[in-house]
């Protein structure tokens, strides 16, 4: 029980990273229709860029909660202008392209990502410094809380609160609802579209970001292909929770980082990225809009 | 298209090439690896181009394949000499009875894994279909990982059977076959339901069997493929059948031009020729890959060929008509 209790908190900290990737994928998807393939590799970027912040900052950076979040706001706005960046350059002049055209689009534009960064930064993996050292904080019933798995926590579930906040609260938000909902019907009501759905790719990347700064807490090493698994996982994830839907999303990380850890830790390690295609599998066959998705008549 | 007169140049030139030519040399190994890509290449056209459904797990069927046909010819290769007197044969055709046994297991196994795989896309369309491909390839790479009777992440070491005869026959056979099936009633059916499911579906093309006939051909080819495969190294290992392997043959295909078999060839065999002859450029083989990919389908969708064929007769008919060879 013990053990079970200690797993669920692994897992909750593993999947709150998850459901930060899961909400760019999610948002991404609900205003465009399109698998954001790169998102996984914005990521990447944003691990990156934290790293080099971090390095250039030296000592400062170290150990003082500010420094922690300067080089997380520095890795937000880094992802978050990548993001723009794809946007503007590859996914706006495919706005009116069937949507192979652009799954194609965003599968070359996450390769080329993932390429350039190994030639870039070369394949050798390079170690994130620590931010926040390592201390234990609740250790009650014999389940062991440190502060780095409650900084993950608290902050991803901070961002969701905000990103919920900025969707239901400002006219913004209310802009990107009306265009997911109607694209067309939004433009004629004088919604500016390219420039809300800059800004969702801005935000969905600079959460992405932070994701790339709360993960290395746990698992410091930082490669150019870090992004891939994540990036599916982080899919699935949103899948899982019913694509478009910002809950669904930070419920379906929870789950998948709960069934990742449980896995590794009942069954064998070998098996932790069976588990989660396994689960996508059996949710597209059975449920294909996912827990909480709302039914689409179409999904060509 | 290709009738006995054709047919035997193939298999004689095969044949003579087979006597020849050293396998192992360095030009033939690429040339047999660009074979391996012609066949994957090819057959994956058949799923994404005639058919218009997106899968982005091929590697998977090529891993079943392959595994499949390693395993009869490591484990099974004694009972067949025992039961079937092999071991009185010469070598080389006692080689090719289990590397034909092997072909047609591993072309079997994978047709069953296309049909599991088809079916569930009758329900899932464009990109969700998609994603379940992908989460179906991956999900054979971490299964092959955990059987520790095929050497799990360490690898599966088999005896070798490296024929330029097969391979080339296969790959042919491959080409022919799908070039063959494009104008077909099959293939008319497939090509109709790409361009408008509803519209196919009421002109009384059974949607869902062409579908799922569309995974289950493309999944044997590959698995074909993938049993040759095994055999010519000698030497597997699952993570050789990742998520990039897949793309890999995507970008085949739809550089060459999504539903052209033509196209696929080409595409392969440069794309597999051009990094062995550009190795200081190894490095940014993948950058310049992806960026010709997104540049592709910004500046031109459809690929470079198109849907077009190459075909000996409008060659000949150059210059009678206005129509090209690639028209």
């Amino acid at each position: 029980m013990q053990e079970f209790l200690q797993q669920l908190v692994n897992g909750i900290v593993w999947g709150s990273a998850y459901a930060l990737i899961a909400l760019g994928y999610t948002m991404v998807y609900g205003i465009l229709r399109l698998i954001n393939f790169a998102h996984g590799d914005v990521y990447m970027a944003g691990a990156y860029v934290a790293f080099f912040t971090a390095g250039a900052l030296g000592g400062l950076a170290m150990g003082s909660p500010a420094g922690a979040l300067v080089v997380m706001l520095i890795a937000m706005s880094g992802s978050g202008l990548l993001g723009y960046g794809i946007e503007r350059i590859v996914y706006r002049p495919l706005r009116a392209a069937p949507r192979l055209t652009l799954l194609i689009a965003a599968i070359g534009v996450s390769l080329f990502l993932e390429y350039s960064a190994q030639l870039a930064f070369g394949s050798e993996p390079r170690l994130f410094p620590q931010l926040v050292p390592a201390r234990t904080v609740v250790s009650a019933c014999g389940v062991v809380i440190s502060n780095q798995q409650a900084i993950i926590v608290a902050v991803s579930l901070a961002l969701g609160l905000g990103l919920q906040f900025i969707i239901h609260h400002t006219s913004m938000g209310r802009a990107m609802r009306a265009v997911s909902f109607d694209r067309e019907a939004a433009s004629l009501m004088g919604v500016n579209v390219d420039r809300v759905i800059s800004f969702t790719f801005v935000l969905g990347s600079a959460l992405a970001g932070a994701a790339a700064v709360l993960v290395p807490m746990n698992n410091p090493q930082i490669l150019p292909f870090m992004g891939v698994q994540p990036g599916l996982k982080a899919f699935v994830a949103a899948v899982l929770g019913g694509i478009g839907n910002v809950w669904g999303a930070i419920a379906g990380g929870l789950l998948m980082g709960i069934a990742e850890i449980m896995v590794v830790g009942y069954l064998a390690s070998s098996y932790r990225d069976g588990i989660v295609f396994a689960i996508l599998i059996v949710v597209l066959i059975v449920k294909p809009t996912g827990l909480f998705g709302s039914p689409v008549t179409d999904r060509a | 298209m290709l009738r006995g007169g054709k047919a035997l140049l193939v298999l004689g030139l095969l044949l003579l090439l087979q006597l020849t030519v050293d396998p192992n040399h360095y030009v033939s190994r690429v040339l047999l690896l660009s074979c391996f890509s012609v066949m994957l290449a090819v057959s994956l056209n058949i799923i994404n181009g005639y058919a218009g459904q997106f899968s982005i797990g091929h590697a998977g069927f090529y891993a079943v394949g392959a595994y499949t046909g390693a395993s009869l010819s490591h484990f099974g290769r004694e009972w067949m000499e025992a039961s079937l007197g092999l071991a009185s044969f010469p070598a080389w055709l006692a080689d090719s009875a289990v590397l034909l046994a092997a072909v047609v297991a591993g072309s079997v196994a994978a047709a069953v894994a296309g049909f599991i795989v088809g079916l569930p896309s009758l329900r899932l369309r464009g990109d969700y279909l998609a994603i379940a491909t992908l989460g179906f390839g991956e999900l054979i790479r971490v299964i092959f990982i955990n059987i520790d009777r095929v050497g799990g992440a360490r690898g599966f070491s088999i005896a070798p059977i490296n024929s330029i005869f097969w391979i080339g026959l296969f790959t042919v056979g491959i080409v022919w076959l799908s070039r063959n099936l494009l104008n077909s009633r099959q293939g008319r059916a497939l090509q109709a339901l790409r361009d408008d499911e509803t519209a196919a579906s009421v002109l009384g093309i059974n949607i869902t069997s062409y579908k799922v006939m569309a995974f289950v051909l493309s999944a044997a080819m590959a698995g074909c493929a993938g049993a040759l495969y095994a055999h010519f190294d000698g030497y597997l290992q699952p993570d050789s059948f990742n998520f990039i392997r897949s793309i890999e043959i995507i970008i085949m295909v739809v550089l060459g031009g999504l539903g052209s078999t033509t196209g696929a060839v080409i595409a392969a065999v440069v794309l597999t020729v051009l990094p062995e002859t550009l190795r200081e450029f190894a490095d940014y083989r993948m950058v310049i890959y992806s960026a010709l990919l997104v540049i592709c389908m910004l500046v031109r969708p459809q690929g470079l060929l198109g849907t077009s064929e190459f075909s000996w007769a409008s060659l000949r008919s150059r210059g009678k008509e206005t129509g090209g060879g690639l028209a």
